[in-house]
């Protein structure tokens, strides 16, 4: 597609900021006499953005069609306790254990659809409802960390291509997996459709649920994937371990900050990857600091702020003027300056 | 060869929660013409295009294409019949591309995956049998122009292999040579078979257009004949029972035109420049101006909206310094803007929360007085609803048009700035409109009026100020024809005006 717009993409605006962030991140890094690309720091924030990815892939589905996924966070920490307990410590039992966490995942991403596209409730109250329900099931039934992962199962978070995690690996790949629906597919373009119009949608013949449902289904599998990696990575399940990585606000930042629409129907994966990789980058450098943990959401906080004022600015932008702007405004009295045509 | 119907509606009745909104109303639609719909607001043109359409259904009547009775559930059944309507709001998606657009719901598929290559190809050839070869297909609409996103909408019309294409006020929001667009689209559509049914307020494209006319009128057939049969002054007296000579009133006798009330000296912005004009006191000045010209624009800069960057405003020979809407309400200045559904009204809120919103928001103080006058006021402009507390968005455009007018008059202002009044409002409550603007030149407002259409320029005005790329381009006294404004706002020779 040829740029049509004036300026820059908002990808291309986000992947500037990933840019800069690296810069100044690796500048400051150097200031406390650490090396920001030695492999080992660089494998680090790659490993911080599978799971953050993982999950804001899903939300940029969901949001894209124009629904919110606030039960995230409770299906990553569902998804470790199934998959742990279920795996017991046997590496026999892996591949039921994946299966069952995915399956538990996707009916309750199915319940979010269901709800969301079939009772017409919005998503921010669909899936909260639905996180609730989650999060006391767990709380009533799992106090503590529940079950072990194998060792075989461990090693999937510890492997490396390189200095690339395959954790990463496999968050690329699903993230690759949804690019090419949402560009090549009927269900992709009319996932676009139903969050930019549900009634043009209607009105063009599409049937205005199945994308909804598909995008929270594929968002909560992707939590759920996140959950068996957190498994991976902590050994045992945790009934908290969601929430307190504070995934489903976290997720919808970086969706947000990829230059992704709130409101749905304009935004992407690309990007969101770009607004994951800022907030990696970010912690890292912050963490190489020894920033205060407080200052670090202070820090976040104003960035997606900043980004997205910008991407607001942009959208505001109007036809140029036809007589020049920059003319100040002339004091009473005087006569004023020439116009200046620049048309 | 005797031509063909393809579409034969009789019969048609609708209601809606008991009122009933078109009543035995039938039409005929011949392959390869333009049939002609027209009738005031509320007259029921848009149920009739909505059950043609499929997104109602007729409570009684049928509807029968090449002699077959049909019923569409759904708005896409009547498209796969082959009937497609291009409502007034588009039914796009803004940030796709149009290529997406006109195949949304019918991407061509190849091997599971959507044939992106192909898609853009026949959208381009769609494109070009339009003759608009310059669109590229890979635009997204967002950056289209109306006229433009128009044109996505015909071809997507035209790619569903319509036999039949409606057309609801298409040219409400083009500029003049967009309508000539237009035209020639319509030209090639029924030069290949296809049946047109347009409707319009506006007569000269019925005119210049339509074979056929039906005229409506609350909900009712009133006649269907040759458009040769009929003349502009007929059509309208059929549609409203109501003859063009009192279209526009005439200065109310004791309206005497004062001393200057609003001047502008030199004023300019983005897109305005140079312009000086006076607007006395019991004036009404009309502005005039193809569609980018400058008009909106202007009256944005006069309310602070847009702020002017150079010039002088006076009001009453004081000079202001308008950096906000807030400041030209204090200042005694109020805009009826164009767009009323956007920036005119909160359409879920009720009428007196709309009529009392500007005072409330800028003068709190006199809130109590302005609502003891709504009341009055609403009822002199013959505003019809239910009751004070009747959301607005249920109310007809021109009776939300009096809701504005009602608003801004609650700030008692003393130059009532007029964009589009009587944009998508029936004649009815344009005359109404028409007859508020009198009375307040009578009573010594001054009111600066933009519209689009010369006829209400030229009735209503004292004077005319053209513009023309931002620029006056001259100003005309009361009783110009339309051919001197014509002249001024394209810069043509005379006589070179089509």
């Amino acid at each position: 597609m040829r740029g049509r717009s004036a300026g820059l993409s908002s990808t291309a605006i986000v992947y500037l900021v990933l840019l800069a962030t690296t810069v100044v991140g690796a500048v400051l890094t150097a200031t406390v006499g650490r090396n920001f690309f030695s492999s080992g720091n660089i494998s680090a924030i790659l490993t911080a953005t599978s799971i953050l990815g993982l999950i804001a892939i899903g939300q940029t589905l969901v949001i894209l069609v124009g629904s919110l996924d606030l039960s995230v966070p409770y299906v990553v920490s569902l998804a470790s306790i199934i998959g742990g307990t279920t795996m017991a410590g046997e590496s026999g039992n892996i591949v039921p254990a994946v299966l069952l966490t995915l399956a538990v995942a996707a009916a309750i991403g199915l319940a979010n659809g269901l709800v969301v596209s079939q009772l017409h409730v919005h998503g921010f109250i669909a899936t909260l409802g639905v996180g609730l329900v989650v999060s006391g099931y767990i709380g009533t039934n799992y106090q503590g960390s529940s079950g072990s992962a194998p060792k075989a199962f461990r090693a999937v978070d510890e492997a490396k291509i390189g200095p690339v995690p395959v954790s990463v690996l496999i968050m690329l790949a699903l993230a690759a997996l949804a690019f090419l629906m949402l560009s090549r597919t009927r269900i992709g373009h009319h996932m676009y459709a139903v969050g930019g119009s549900p009634e043009v949608a209607r009105l063009s013949g599409l049937r205005t649920s199945p994308p909804v449902v598909v995008a929270h289904v594929l968002c909560s599998v992707l939590a759920g994937v996140a959950g068996l990696l957190l498994l991976s990575r902590l050994s045992v399940g945790s009934p908290t371990i969601g929430s307190q990585g504070g995934y489903d606000l976290l997720s919808i930042a970086a969706v947000v900050l990829g230059g992704t629409l709130l409101a749905g129907g304009r935004g992407g994966i690309v990007g969101t990857l770009g607004g994951v990789a800022i907030f990696a980058v970010m912690d890292n450098t912050m963490g190489a600091l020894e920033v205060n943990p407080f200052l670090k959401d202070v820090v976040r906080g104003v960035i997606i702020i900043a980004a997205v004022a910008v991407y607001a600015r942009r959208n505001l932008q109007v036809r140029p003027a036809r007589f020049d702007r920059s003319v100040p405004p002339a004091p009473a009295g005087s006569t004023p300056p020439p116009a200046q045509e620049v048309r | 060869m005797a031509p063909q119907p393809v579409l034969v509606a009789s019969g048609l009745t609708k209601s809606f929660l008991g009122t009933t909104v078109l009543a035995d109303a039938g039409l005929t639609l011949v392959a390869g013409q333009v049939h002609g719909l027209v009738g005031e607001n509320g007259a029921g043109k848009s149920t009739l295009m909505k059950l043609l359409a499929g997104v109602h259904q007729p409570d009684a009547g049928t509807i029968s294409l090449d002699g077959t009775d049909v019923r569409f559930g759904h708005p896409v059944q009547a498209q796969q019949a082959g009937i497609s309507t291009v409502f007034q709001e588009f039914n796009l998606l803004p940030d796709r591309t149009i290529a997406e657009n006109v195949f949304l719901g019918r991407e061509p598929v190849r091997r599971g995956m959507v044939d992106t290559a192909a898609m853009r190809r026949d959208a381009q050839e769609l494109l070009e049998g339009l003759g608009v070869s310059h669109l590229e297909a890979g635009r997204p609409v967002r950056t289209l122009s109306v006229a433009e996103q128009q044109i996505v909408e015909i071809a997507k019309a035209v790619s569903q292999d319509a036999r039949i294409i409606s057309m609801d006020e298409p040219t409400a929001a083009l500029a003049d040579h967009e309508v000539e667009l237009l035209y020639a689209i319509i030209g090639r559509l029924t030069a290949r078979g296809v049946a047109i049914l347009y409707v319009s307020h506006r007569l000269k494209e019925i005119f210049d257009l339509c074979t056929t006319i039906t005229v409506l009128k609350d909900g009712q057939h009133v006649t269907t004949r040759a458009a040769a049969e009929l003349d502009e002054a007929e059509l309208v007296r059929l549609m409203v029972g109501r003859s063009l000579v009192t279209y526009f009133p005439d200065p109310l006798p004791g309206t005497v035109v004062g001393e200057p009330r609003l001047e502008l000296e030199d004023v300019g912005h983005g897109d305005v420049d140079g312009v000086t004009l006076t607007v006395h006191a019991g004036e009404v000045v009309g502005v005039s101006g193809l569609q980018g010209s400058g008009r909106t624009e202007l009256l944005e800069g006069v309310f602070g909206v847009r702020p002017f960057s150079r010039g002088t405003v006076r009001l009453d020979g004081r000079e202001l310094r308008l950096r906000s809407p807030r400041r030209a309400v204090r200042a005694g200045l109020a805009l009826v803007t164009e767009d009323r559904k956007a920036t005119g009204l909160a359409l879920r809120q009720s009428i007196l929360d709309n009529a009392l919103s500007v005072v409330r928001g800028v003068v709190p103080g006199r809130t109590g007085q302005a609502r003891r006058a709504v009341p009055g006021v609403l009822s002199s402009l013959r505003v019809s609803a239910r009751g004070l507390d009747q959301e607005v968005q249920f109310l007809s455009g021109g009776n939300q048009q009096k809701v504005v007018l009602a608003r801004w008059l609650a700030t008692e202002p003393r130059v009532v700035l007029l964009d589009e009044p009587t944009r998508g409002v029936d004649v009815g409550a344009k005359v109404a409109i028409y007859d508020l603007v009198r009375q307040l030149a009578a009573d010594g407002f001054a009111v600066l009026m933009v519209s689009s259409e010369l006829p209400e320029v030229i009735g209503m005005s004292d004077r005319i100020v053209v513009l023309r790329d931002g620029r006056v381009a001259g100003e005309l006294p009361a009783g110009s024809s339309e051919e001197d404004v014509l002249q001024l706002a394209t810069g043509a020779v005379r006589g070179a005006v089509a």
